[in-house]
């Protein structure tokens, strides 16, 4: 069986669409839209347009050396996600979704955002298309990440701090599906990840499969082979399934994803979904989700806003399930160290979520040995993170760290 | 005699009190009051002599809603409510605890209204039994499309509960027969698009919407989502089988506790009488 042909509702146990009856025409609609446009050639090439000359794509691959020392001396290889665009690849997604948004003729869009990336990327492509642009974000989130929210507002959107819940991307998600319920007729919404739904989490996912395809063959190119594993952190789980799509039906390819241990496993504060939840409904679909014995969603816990999410993709909790990809959690301290690690050993700063995975390859390369190469995703670059990266490792104040 | 309001082949002969009670307070000239509250807000014990207070002051129906950390479908009143009610320590055992010390004080039917997954992690078996013992009438599920409710299906059919699904504005014409052959005990009517929460004005896509159910056969169609004055109930019931209120009776109790919702209550139940003239005796 083809693992890569999935294409919703369901993927196994997982999916589906658990979403209030006034949504349901929405869905129906992006569904049936976005099935028109997959097998438009028109709607692809305005897309690859976009990617080629606006995003900059295809991103670059980077081996890095210094930091395999650390690794086992395996072959690391980073697929530049970083080097986009407004910074991740979160943008891949938010072009692909504003231009079908103008192809179902709304004018304005809301989307919810963690890290601000996403908020960030759809902000931007509601500028370039000129569409009006809400971003409900946790506030706490837009404590840690306050310059994605100057970035959003200098773009032209409206940032709305969400104040109920624990105040983070769950609760950015609750507040944009009301906004979607109330505005549906006029209004978007430009999920971010490949969670929530039918049709987002295919979708989604479709957006973001362009990261493997290019370096699947990049890889190749350079390498003459298929790597040994391919790593990528794991939130809802958007570039993860962008990275792993391409090598679903690759045997021989291992695939890890690493989420969020935040304080560590054995504490109440993680975010490790995969590892510590059991399947349930949040936000749209069945999948796993961390959540008391009422079914209360369980607030999760990340230095990394991007990953600080109690839930996740279906797609990834059928592969896991199934046994295809393996996920492990990586903690805060790990994070924060691979962070520093890959600045001073290639001069490349990765964002706090991206970390989590070089954390997971560092240990993952000890295992499989020299022999081995391992594709990373480096889903973002740091720059956003530079506030909570200075006062971790306490580089802001007067005597702070030269060593 | 009730005849079977909605098409429901695998329950037949098992009649539904909610259904009894809409029919009922139709052929009496009016319609049925249906009184939305959370339980343990603010405390359990006064969340349930609050919806006692409901039924006593003319509330025909009570709309029981169980705390959820995510509440899509709820307006800015209720999520407050609610998340008191889970920092105040809620748990599931405590609805099926509130069903039993109201039904065991007043006679009006309860329906509870919960979001999808504590049911699913409660188990649906396990759930529509308990809910069954306690007394409970059946479920209204705002994240649970009938597309979605195969094992809720055959759970409420086995005990009997009542299945109250949701139509919208924006349903399909498909969509609405769906929910109108899914549901028993009324089809939810979502007066307008948005979550809840009082409005000045309902829309008039409610009544737009109530026709195009009773064109699909519906004859048992109650209005939620907005409405929070006797005027808005007995504009609602002149076309609706019932009106349903959540918002402002839980600022009431926010506000005035339960002596405000008391007050509250009898003033709408007066929008709920005399507004046609009643049908023959029964």
């Amino acid at each position: 069986m083809s693992l890569r042909t999935q294409s919703g509702p369901y993927f196994g146990e997982f999916g589906g669409r658990f979403v209030p009856e006034s949504l349901v025409a929405a869905l129906d609609e992006l569904t049936a839209e976005y099935e028109l446009a997959k097998n438009d050639p028109a709607f692809a090439a305005a897309l690859m347009e976009l990617h080629v000359n606006y995003t900059g794509r295809p991103s670059i691959i980077t081996e890095v050396p210094r930091f395999a020392e650390y690794a086992g001396g395996a072959r690391i290889i980073l697929k530049r996600e970083d080097l986009n665009h407004t910074g991740s690849h979160k943008i891949n997604n938010a072009l692909g979704q504003a231009l079908l948004t103008k192809r179902i003729g709304k004018t304005r869009v809301i989307a919810e955002t963690g890290a601000g990336q996403h908020g960030v990327a759809t902000a931007t492509v509601a500028a370039l298309f000129g569409l009006e642009c809400v971003v409900y974000m946790g506030e706490v989130d837009t404590e840690r990440q306050a310059l994605n929210v100057a970035r959003m507002r200098l773009l032209g959107a409206e940032v709305v701090p969400v104040k109920t819940g624990s105040r983070t991307l769950k609760d950015a998600i609750n507040d944009a599906m009301r906004d979607w319920v109330t505005n549906v007729e006029t209004t978007n919404y430009i999920f971010g990840t490949v969670a929530g739904p039918h049709p987002f989490p295919a979708m989604v996912r479709d957006f973001q499969k362009i990261i493997g395809e290019e370096a699947r063959q990049q890889v190749i190119e350079l390498t003459g082979s298929l790597p040994d594993a391919v790593t990528a952190c794991v939130g809802g789980g958007s570039n993860a399934m962008g990275i792993f799509h391409a090598f679903l039906d690759d045997p021989d390819v291992a695939l890890f994803g690493y989420e969020a241990a935040g304080d560590g496993i054995d504490t109440p504060r993680h975010a490790a979904t995969i590892t510590k939840g059991r399947p349930g409904v949040l936000h749209g679909a069945r999948s796993m989700l961390l959540q008391d014995e009422d079914g209360q969603t369980i607030e999760s816990h990340s230095i990394s806003a991007g990953l600080d999410y109690p839930g996740v993709g279906p797609e990834h909790a059928w592969l896991a399930s199934i046994g295809r990809a393996t996920y492990l959690p990586i903690s805060d301290d790990e994070a924060m160290s691979a962070l520093r690690l890959l600045s001073r050993t290639e001069g490349i700063i990765p964002a706090i979520e991206s970390s989590h995975a070089l954390a997971g390859t560092l240990e993952l390369g000890r295992a499989l040995g020299p022999e081995a190469t391992i594709l990373v995703n480096l889903s973002g670059r740091g720059d956003k993170d530079m506030e909570t990266a200075g006062r971790y490792f306490d580089l802001l104040d007067e005597g702070a760290e030269q060593s | 005699m009730i005849t079977p309001i909605l098409r429901d082949g695998t329950t037949r002969g098992t009649v539904s009190t909610v259904e009894q009670t809409i029919a009922r307070r139709r052929a009496e000239g009016g319609g049925a009051l249906i009184g939305y509250l959370p339980v343990g807000f603010p405390t359990l014990n006064e969340s349930i002599d609050a919806a006692v207070a409901l039924v006593a002051n003319g509330v025909d129906i009570i709309e029981l809603g169980l705390p959820y950390s995510d509440p899509v479908m709820d307006g800015p009143v209720i999520q407050a409510a609610t998340q008191q009610a889970l920092a105040n320590g809620f748990k599931l055992r405590h609805g099926f605890e509130a069903i039993r010390a109201i039904t065991a004080q007043v006679d009006a039917p309860v329906l509870v209204m919960t979001y999808w997954n504590p049911v699913v992690q409660y188990g649906v078996e396990r759930f529509a039994d308990d809910l069954r013992a306690a007394g409970g009438a059946g479920l209204i599920t705002p994240d649970l499309i009938p597309d979605e409710a195969s094992d809720w299906m055959a759970a409420s059919v086995r005990t009997g509960l009542d299945r109250v699904f949701l139509a919208a504005p924006s349903s399909s014409d498909a969509r609405l027969v769906q929910a109108i052959e899914a549901s028993r005990g009324f089809v939810y009517t979502v007066s307008t698009m948005g979550t809840t929460g009082a409005r000045a004005g309902v829309d008039a896509a409610a009544r737009i919407l109530v026709e195009r159910l009773r064109a699909a056969g519906c004859t048992s169609a109650c209005v939620g989502l907005g409405i929070s004055t006797p005027e808005q109930v007995r504009e609602i019931l002149g076309y609706a089988d019932g009106a349903i209120v959540g918002s402002a009776l839980v600022k009431a109790l926010t506000d005035g506790g339960v002596p405000a919702v008391a007050r509250l209550a009898l003033e709408l139940a007066a929008g709920a009488n005399e507004i046609r003239p009643p049908s023959s005796p029964r």
